[in-house]
């Protein structure tokens, strides 16, 4: 017999399976148990669910156990994952989302019965608008995504509405993927601008493409390099000029808070990521909840319902004749909401504005302190995220992807990797402000060590990660595509 | 600031260490003019404690189904959440994680969905799912698009009993593309969609079909006659279930000729939360994977030849295809669909039957008292699972479900809202959470309205 080895591949649920086992069974039938073929014909009955597992409760708890330490979330540890904003999420917020009074509340009960739910999210629009300079704010969204997705639409609707639709968004080179995704969705098509030698934005590149057919200019500030568009006041005054609008991509608010306002630099629609900025968990890629604010001139165009406050009650409004209409049932994604309330409310305005202040800190004491040691393809204070290249390493041969997986073995969740598309190895840097100065130290000594390793002993990066589970072969996984177990048989 | 851990003197320290003077050196990039000046108008902080007693204060200001004997549905659905179900999913290595990019150290969520992906194809008999949408009407939007991709195709048609929320959310998605949507409208006396009214309406060149079952009104669609419409006109067949429980006893859309199965997992575990997060399910045929939109996970080996998973696939994503991705998915409910695979886990296959057949014996029982109050009459003569739709005579259903609610009953929807031709008709839905107490003084007060 071996060893425990906590890295051991582990079985499926499916292959824990014993016929007759059984974790947790339906409480009894208080009323005379119906067969259903007494009601329903047999040709709309199945006889079976073939292969669904049968498993008690306490192999059932240490299955997940056992699978959850093979998983990395902050709590484990520094997780610096540019552009996603890993902070901490406070505790307090999941033991509030998890009050009956929000647990147990159903959407289509009486208003009169969810005042409570109506408010939260009033509220949390009107926190979100006066934190960006907006005007309205929706929070049906559920992701990033779907936020960009609505905004783009209530654009489309603005110009179809004045007959005059426009075809083209412009989106720079540096915009995360799912900008262009966003805008073939919404039926626009996508338009590249380059990004200027300093990493930003220029007038003079923005006026090669913008036209009286551009829509909307679709950016993220601070952008994906981590700068600041500092050109933004007058390329959204030119946007204006030539009819369009600003988008901006919310997914970097975290450097903002209380220090600049997007609705005063010119933009027109933002959307929020509240599993980002606001502190409430990523779930192992979700749920997160992507709310958008506009300028007044776009507020009928928002889905629907509205939340209307009136004489202290609040009311569904559903007659938005000008609504783009519904992104998804119901109102949007709420224990995101009631966690970003939360945390909004304990923060304050000064405890918002220290958490983009420290976050830029963090940023800017990483870039400077690992800039002679890694490529740093733009050096100008930073904000909340920095991006360095493997420009220094690769000439060992040693590249991001190796730095990467080498980080996992000195204990860090490694940085956004190859991306932004336009820094070759690029490694996207975002400490966030919940890290404390002594764990930004280790992690850049880990860095430095790193490099050392790459000049003396390149091999030990290459094969990285040499502690834990060894690296994946992702490359595998597309080549003979698995997507589900089959059968203890087969197994593919 | 309890969630940030700098001192004063930390913040000077790392200030002069950056090579600055102060925070504002850092913020030169930011013109003058775009800079807040007074603090955001936002409330005071509050502490821990006083947080807690305001959202306690606020939570209280609703009323549940943990105050009321509720008896609604319509996509949302009031189950028993068995007790590890949270255990799990509240162990912060899930849920504090981010998608699973680096899977070498996120073999715990990759596993979870890869099982999660098993599950769904089991109970939908398809081929692949994929890791989640955001929820069963985005899903149904998606499904949609899916469809014209494959088909190149531009009619989409639509049953009118499908869940209304399902439908306008399809039209918002479609907004900008070039596809043509029909709804065909429902049998008025059996509540479902019948073949001929299909064929009446779907045109030469149809992209797909779209049918609910059980649908909006609980009825159980005749799926497998449908599906020889739709592919007899070469298109394809998508089929919505928003109670996914019901799959545990009713035949699945793979084994009616289904080519996409979506809908909405809410059911398997998470709690109705006023309507999010839910799960969005989809499940196709192994020939349509590469036009699906979302994450999936696939199976591959580490360096020491162990058994691992990862994101797979990733050329049909936005972050690699970018404008001409399957879809801007990026985001998902990652930890909606762990509470589904360890839901499922818990109840297992005999479980998972069970719970469905008391489901359907529940909603049999109160839909036998309700009829012999002679108030109350079945809207449609379709067979049903665990919600059915009840015509309301003598006296209004707005007037029934008031009567109702002063008792402690919430007694259904009221459809006018989104039938108007329904203005007599509620939708009644149940669930093991529903006793056969609650069923009795729902009938008593039925009897109370008149």
């Amino acid at each position: 017999m071996a060893f425990d080895d906590p890295f051991s591949d582990k079985p499926l649920i499916f292959e824990l399976s014993r016929e007759g086992r059984q974790g947790v069974e339906p409480s009894r039938c208080d009323v005379p148990e119906r067969d259903p073929e007494a009601s329903i014909p047999g040709e709309f009955l199945r006889s079976d669910i073939e292969g669904s597992p049968e498993v008690s409760e306490p192999e059932i708890i240490r299955h997940y156990t056992r699978l959850s330490r093979l998983n990395y979330g902050v709590d484990t540890g520094f997780y610096p994952l540019g552009s996603c904003t890993m902070k901490y999420n406070p505790k307090v917020n999941e033991d509030i989302a998890s009050f009956e009074g929000f647990l147990l509340l159903h959407p289509y009960q009486p208003e009169e019965l969810c005042q409570g739910a109506l408010r939260l999210m009033y509220e949390l629009e009107c926190y979100l608008a006066e934190v960006s300079g907006m005007d309205s704010v929706t929070l049906q969204p559920s992701a990033g995504a779907q936020g960009e997705f609505c905004g783009l639409l209530t654009i489309d609707a603005y110009f179809r509405d004045r007959g005059k639709p426009r075809k083209k968004v412009i989106v720079p080179d540096t915009a995360h993927g799912t900008n262009p995704a966003s805008t073939s969705l919404a039926g626009f098509r996508a338009v590249t601008v380059r990004t200027g030698k300093e990493g930003v934005l220029t007038l003079d590149t923005l006026k090669e493409v913008m036209d009286n057919d551009t829509a909307a200019l679709m950016l993220t500030n601070p952008n994906t390099l981590g700068l600041f568009e500092r050109h933004i006041k007058e390329i959204s005054d030119y946007v204006h000029q030539m009819g369009g609008f600003v988008y901006c991509d919310g997914a970097n608010l975290n450097a903002l808070m209380g220090i600049a306002k997007l609705g005063e630099m010119g933009v027109d629609i933002v959307q929020f990521n509240l599993h980002k900025t606001f502190s409430t968990p990523h779930g192992g890629g979700g749920p997160g909840s992507g709310p958008v604010g506009v300028k007044k001139i776009l507020e009928p165009y928002l889905p629907v319902p509205r939340i209307r406050k009136k004489d202290d009650r609040y009311t569904l409004d559903y007659n938005q004749p000008r609504s783009i209409g519904k992104l998804r049932a119901f109102y949007g994604n709420f224990s995101v909401m009631v966690k970003a309330y939360s945390y909004i409310r304990r923060m304050g305005p000064e405890g918002l504005k220290k958490a983009s202040t420290v976050a830029i800190v963090n940023a800017n004491y990483i870039k400077e302190r690992l800039k002679s040691t890694y490529h740093l393809p733009f050096d100008r204070a930073c904000m909340h995220e920095c991006v360095f290249s493997d420009r220094f390493q690769s000439q060992y041969g040693v590249t991001t992807m190796d730095i990467a997986k080498r980080l996992i073995d000195y204990g860090f969740h490694p940085p956004t990797i190859y991306f932004p598309l336009i820094v070759h190895g690029a490694m996207m840097i975002e400490p966030t402000e919940t890290e404390s100065p002594e764990e930004i130290d280790r992690f850049i000594e880990a860095m430095k060590e790193i490099d050392r390793e790459a000049r003396e002993s390149p091999d030990v990066v290459k094969n990285a990660p040499t502690r834990g589970i060894k690296r994946i072969d992702e490359a595998g996984a597309v080549r003979r595509p698995v997507l589900r177990w089959q059968g203890s048989g087969g197994g593919g | 600031m309890s969630y940030i851990p700098h001192t004063e003197a930390d913040l000077q320290r790392m200030l002069r260490d950056i090579g600055v003077g102060s925070v504002e050196e850092l913020l030169r990039d930011v013109p003058p003019d775009v800079r807040v000046k007074e603090p955001l108008d936002l409330p005071h902080p509050l502490s821990e404690q006083g947080l807690l007693s305001l959202l306690r204060q606020i939570s209280s200001e609703n009323s549940t189904a943990g105050d009321y004997a509720t008896f609604l549905g319509a996509g949302a659905y009031n189950h028993y959440i068995p007790s590890p179900v949270r255990h799990i999913v509240g162990r912060s290595e899930f849920y504090t994680s981010y998608t699973p990019y680096q899977p070498e150290i996120s073999q715990g969520i990759l596993q979870s969905i890869f099982e999660y992906q098993t599950l769904i194809c089991q109970l939908t008999a398809m081929d692949v799912a994929n890791a989640s949408l955001y929820d069963g009407a985005s899903a149904v939007a998606e499904a949609v698009i899916m469809a014209g991709r494959i088909t190149g195709r531009k009619r989409v048609v639509l049953s009118s009993a499908i869940h209304p929320e399902y439908r306008q959310t399809v039209r918002t998605y479609l907004r900008g593309g070039d596809k043509e949507i029909v709804e065909v409208f429902y049998c008025t006396e059996k509540g479902t969609t019948l073949a001929d009214a299909v064929e009446r309406v779907c045109g030469d060149e149809p992209a797909c079909l779209v049918v609910q079952s059980p649908n909006f009104f609980g009825c159980i669609e005749d799926l497998a006659s449908l599906a020889e419409v739709i592919h007899s006109r070469g298109g394809l067949f998508v089929v919505v279930v928003s109670e996914p429980l019901s799959l545990a006893i009713l035949k699945p859309p793979g084994e009616c000729g289904a080519d996409i199965a979506v809908g909405e997992g809410q059911s398997f575990g998470n709690p109705l939360n006023f309507g999010g997060p839910y799960l969005g399910f989809m499940a196709t045929r192994s020939e349509f994977v590469r036009q699906m939109p979302g994450r999936l996970v696939g199976r591959t080996t580490d360096r020491d030849g162990k058994t691992r998973y990862c994101l797979t696939l990733a050329t049909r994503e936005q972050h690699i295809r970018r404008d001409r991705a399957t879809s801007n998915i990026c985001t998902n409910e990652g930890l909606c669909a762990l509470t589904a695979v360890v839901y499922l886990a818990c109840l297992g296959r005999r479980g998972l039957r069970k719970l469905a057949r008391i489901n359907l014996s529940k909603a049999e029982y109160l839909k036998e008292r309700l009829i012999s109050t002679d108030i109350l009459e079945p809207g449609f003569t379709s067979p049903t699972f665990n919600e059915f739709t009840m015509k309301v005579k003598k006296v209004t259903p707005e007037r029934l479900l008031s009567v109702l609610l002063d008792k402690g009953i919430i007694g259904g929807l009221a459809l006018r809202r989104f039938y108007p031709e329904l203005k007599d008709h509620i939708l009644v839905s149940v669930t093991e959470m529903n006793s056969r107490e609650d069923m009795e003084r729902y009938a008593t007060g039925v009897l109370q309205a008149v």
